[in-house]
């Protein structure tokens, strides 16, 4: 029933759209100047992709919740997953990856992506070691783990394969570690 | 019949080049070029170069079908937008003088049969300009797309895409 719910409002969201080229081309840029900056290490730039994820999910998780008007908190974590599927990367790049592989505990699930807009064109460099090192699409794990920041959900998201690596499939794993209390300010005797 | 194509920077750079030969009528698809025939047709490819700069101005089109010819080789000519030459050499092995006298039977009678129907018996025939025009289509359609992959320098990286090699092989087959 949740799940009808969440991808009836991922369809409903109207939301202004821009060419998919251009997001190509854009995210591309990023990506290869990151690596030309930190010289390919690839590892790093991951870390970089991530860092600068996490800073767009701090201030995109208000506008999701102002565009879907999703008021209720979601009652567990197989819920939120719902909704991120299906309602946020709905409404942002048009996508609705595939939620599976959940674990016993209901805290681990991964995401697979049938179709990735920021892929299309890009075929990674033949150095010998992007196509082991190299997590294009890291930027998305970032934006996860700072949206759900800020909605007390502290959580770790990594990429496990990637069809520009030759894999059968982009997949993310997502862990929940933990929910964030709120913390009282140190009392100040 | 076969076929050396190859994909010239505006700099006069090579970015691409391929070897392949006629799968039509019962082709294999594999190359016929003698080994001094291969360094031979670079020479002749990049010796038209002049030539394709010359004709580019004289009409809209990207195609410019034959626009030259060393004995038996013909050079057909595509120019992009960004002044990327594609260019097409190909060497309809029919003509070969005294091809029974060739040390190889068994190749001499196949490149025999090969070329009396094959699409590029006539290589300056409407089917023949129209059968290349489609495969010049088909590499430039692949090469924006591989030119489009954030890791390529455009405009004057080797294309070392594996996958573009093989779209390109493919519309080899599907058209020459």
């Amino acid at each position: 029933m949740a799940a009808n719910k969440a991808s009836r409002l991922g369809e409903e969201t109207r939301i202004d759209k821009v060419n998919a080229e251009l997001v190509v081309l854009t995210y591309g840029t990023i990506v290869s100047q990151l690596c030309k900056d930190f010289d390919s290490d690839y590892v790093e730039v991951n870390k970089q992709l991530d860092k600068m994820g996490y800073n767009i999910g701090l201030r995109l998780i208000e506008d999701y919740l102002a565009k879907s008007n999703t008021v209720r908190r979601c009652s567990n974590f197989k819920e939120t997953a719902e909704m991120i599927a299906k309602v946020g990367f709905k409404i942002f790049l048009n996508i609705t990856p595939t939620i599976a592989n959940w674990t016993n505990d209901g805290k681990q699930f991964s995401l697979i992506f049938d179709e990735n807009p920021f892929a299309d064109f890009v075929e990674l460099p033949d150095d010998g070691r992007a196509q082991d090192e190299l997590w294009y699409s890291n930027i998305l794990c970032g934006v996860l783990r700072g949206a759900l920041e800020m909605v007390q959900m502290q959580v770790e998201a990594h990429f496990i394969s990637d069809v520009l690596r030759g894999n059968d499939t982009t997949e993310m794993r997502i862990t929940l570690i933990r929910y964030i209390d709120d913390e009282l300010p140190p009392e100040d005797d | 019949m076969s076929y050396y194509f190859a994909i010239i920077s505006p700099l006069d750079t090579p970015l691409f080049e391929h070897e392949f030969g006629t799968s039509k009528s019962g082709g294999d698809g594999q190359p016929r070029f003698t080994d001094q025939a291969r360094h031979l047709n670079q020479f002749i490819l990049h010796s038209s170069l002049d030539i394709v700069e010359e004709l580019q101005w004289t009409n809209g089109q990207l195609y410019l079908k034959v626009i030259d010819k060393f004995f038996q080789n013909y050079i057909s000519a595509f120019v992009t937008a960004s002044n990327v030459k594609f260019l097409l050499l190909h060497q309809p092995t029919t003509s070969v003088p005294g091809a029974a006298a060739a040390p190889n039977t068994a190749t001499a009678a196949a490149s025999s049969r090969v070329n009396s129907t094959s699409v590029g018996a006539n290589p300056t025939s409407p089917q023949t300009e129209e059968a290349i025009k489609n495969f010049m289509n088909e590499a430039y359609e692949n090469y924006v797309k591989a030119i489009m992959s954030p890791f390529y320098k455009a405009p004057n990286m080797e294309i070392r895409s594996l996958v573009f090699r093989q779209r390109v092989a493919a519309a080899g087959r599907k058209y020459l």
